[in-house]
């Protein structure tokens, strides 16, 4: 299996913190892997580092065969990474329609000129981009609050309303921070669901978790980090069984 | 637009085109020329604070930009004489550039820290053009400037066809703001203005969005500039200081930053009060033997309905309703 995305060796410090310590993960294509631990065990740096919020202090990282450590956010967007967050980063006061226009931004075209003047191709563009974002709201199942402001909706829709916002840049990479979160038990089952249909569309996802049921049920490959440090790596049945895995989460023996 | 409001904005506009004609004085269309020219400032200054939530406090060193260009390369200075419409077009264009020059700087910088930044910008240009003796004529300014000419016929003196440009320029200006707003550009600033880390995720290049709207809003101010030097006939620093900038801002807050409609009503009501009331409370005064000068007391009235703004309707009179919410949203929940 060929990595869409391969980590290696990346790490990451506040002062004396550790974020990050010499982690190294791999995201094959098509496929859809978990990465979990307990708090703070550097989950969401990773991702952060990965989209470019943060610069590693060493290691490197390739997506679809580039090196993409250290360039500015919105390039490693454009190259073909959309994510979500943990704490929900809709744009509350933009309907939903607006948020997955603004979505597609990497996709479209028009300039200045071409948004000064609105010019025919500037219209036909913009009308497009319209259908496409009907279309991802009933994908989304969100065809209902079209025209409702993202703050308004229910928690469950804005998490799905996030992820439509990231599908709108027809991403390679869909880096999902804990999708689950907040979702009901039938929530949930959707969400998984979803996912898979997301990932069989041709997008690779990449989510961390922590609803084991979801990971279990829904990830091929999963990575524990504990501390900053990987310390696992497998499917979900050698994660299972994995001692260190089981120590991180319930502690040492006595 | 329905057919009634079509039908309701053709009226306006043949209102517009043919009030003048029925025995209106020079002073009157002169001051309603000069009222335009504050509007078109007002819906420059919203591009930059009202859609991409960059709050420019020296908004007027770009209209000084304008004025000066039409005043240096269309008078006795320097012995150059270009056409006012090209002078438009160079002078919006040289107020752009001079834009991204301010904006490159602030770039990192967020609310207040670059309020302040451009504060001192809006001081140095006019600054500058009082120092530079030699090409702007130091404090003095430079009088004498070219009028203006259509297809031969001249401007001269009269307001009117000054007024008759300043409309069309409203039109376009309305015109364009409108089509930013809903463009891939406007979204790409109402992201920004929401969530700028996120608005980064979507793959928007920040840096880029910022200046376009630091430069397009400054091509309004120096359009406006030009028009304002040429119907003046004279530029001088003092016409550019800081008050201008407050009063350009003052609008916004009073209209309601962002809506398009309500930065018109709000930059109509003030120049009402700035080029009719003020001058006219004097006299009042005066004939009454009382001897006040209402002129100094521009900024306690700009203070005055700035702090009543804030207090009855804090997103102005014609709020934008997502700028409301974001308002409403950041006073009542304390942001990290």
């Amino acid at each position: 299996m060929n990595a869409l995305l391969q980590i290696s060796g990346v790490s990451k410090r506040f002062g004396k913190l550790v974020a990050l310590d010499d982690v190294s993960v791999e995201v094959g294509t098509g496929s859809i892997t978990a990465i979990i631990g307990p708090n703070g065990a550097g989950k969401s740096s990773l991702f952060n580092t990965v989209t470019g919020v943060y610069r590693p202090d060493g290691g490197e990282i390739r997506f679809d065969g580039s090196r993409i450590d250290g360039l500015p956010t919105w390039k490693i967007a454009r190259a073909g990474i959309a994510r979500t967050f943990q704490n929900i980063r809709l744009f509350r006061f933009l309907s939903a329609t607006d948020n997955l226009m603004a979505g597609a931004h990497a996709r479209l075209r028009a300039g200045i000129v071409g948004a000064f003047l609105h010019t025919p191709p500037e219209r036909r563009e913009e009308k497009a981009l319209r259908e496409r974002a009907r279309q991802m709201l009933a994908f989304a199942g969100l065809e209902n609050v079209a025209g409702a402001d993202a703050g308004s909706l229910p928690y469950g829709s804005q998490r799905r309303l996030e992820i439509a916002r990231a599908l709108m840049s027809e991403p390679k990479l869909l880096l999902l921070d804990e999708p689950a979160a907040g979702m009901n038990p039938v929530e949930k089952t959707a969400l998984a669901n979803w996912l898979r249909e997301i990932r069989d569309r041709g997008t690779t996802l990449a989510l961390i978790e922590h609803d084991m049921a979801l990971v279990m049920q829904s990830c091929e490959r999963i990575t524990v980090l504990d501390h900053g440090e990987r310390i696992a790596e497998g499917t979900p049945a050698e994660i299972r069984a994995n001692e260190r895995v089981i120590e991180a989460y319930l502690g040492a023996p006595a | 637009m329905t057919r009634a409001q079509k039908v309701g904005l053709l009226a306006l506009v043949a209102v517009l085109l043919l009030w003048p004609a029925f025995g209106a004085s020079d002073a009157t269309v002169s001051v309603l020329a000069d009222a335009g020219i504050f509007v078109v400032l007002a819906l420059g200054l919203n591009v930059v604070v009202g859609f991409a939530g960059l709050l420019d406090l020296g908004y007027a060193a770009f209209f000084a930009i304008g004025a000066y260009t039409y005043g240096m390369l269309a008078s006795p200075q320097f012995g150059l004489h270009l056409p006012f419409w090209v002078l438009l077009l160079v002078g919006g264009t040289l107020a752009a550039l001079f834009g991204l020059l301010l904006g490159a700087p602030t770039l990192r910088l967020h609310g207040d820290y670059l309020a302040i930044v451009t504060l001192g910008f809006g001081e140095i240009v006019p600054q500058v053009f009082q120092n530079l003796t030699k090409w702007t004529g130091g404090p003095n300014g430079i009088g004498g400037l070219d009028f203006p000419s259509f297809f031969g016929g001249s401007f001269g003196l009269r307001a009117l066809p000054y007024y008759y440009v300043t409309l069309a320029v409203i039109a376009l200006t309305i015109l364009g703001v409108r089509n930013l707003r809903a463009s891939r550009l406007g979204r790409s600033w109402a992201a920004i203005r929401e969530d700028e880390l996120a608005a980064r995720h979507m793959g928007i290049d920040t840096t880029r969005a910022k200046l376009s709207a630091f430069a397009i809003g400054a091509s309004f101010s120096g359009v406006a500039g030009v028009i304002y030097a040429a119907k003046l006939s004279l530029v001088s620093p003092e016409l550019f200081q800081f008050q201008v900038s407050v009063l350009i801002v003052s609008m916004l807050v009073l209209g309601g930053m962002g809506n398009i409609f309500g930065v018109i009503v709000g930059s109509l009501l003030l120049s009402l009060v700035n080029f009719v009331v003020l001058p006219q409370a004097n006299g009042i005064a005066n004939a009454l033997h009382i001897h006040v000068d209402f002129g100094a007391y521009h900024f306690f009235l700009y203070g005055a309905i700035l702090i009543g703004i804030m207090l009855f309707r804090p997103a102005g009179l014609f709020p934008d309703r997502r700028r409301k919410e974001e308002l409403h949203h950041a006073t009542v929940v304390a942001e990290p």
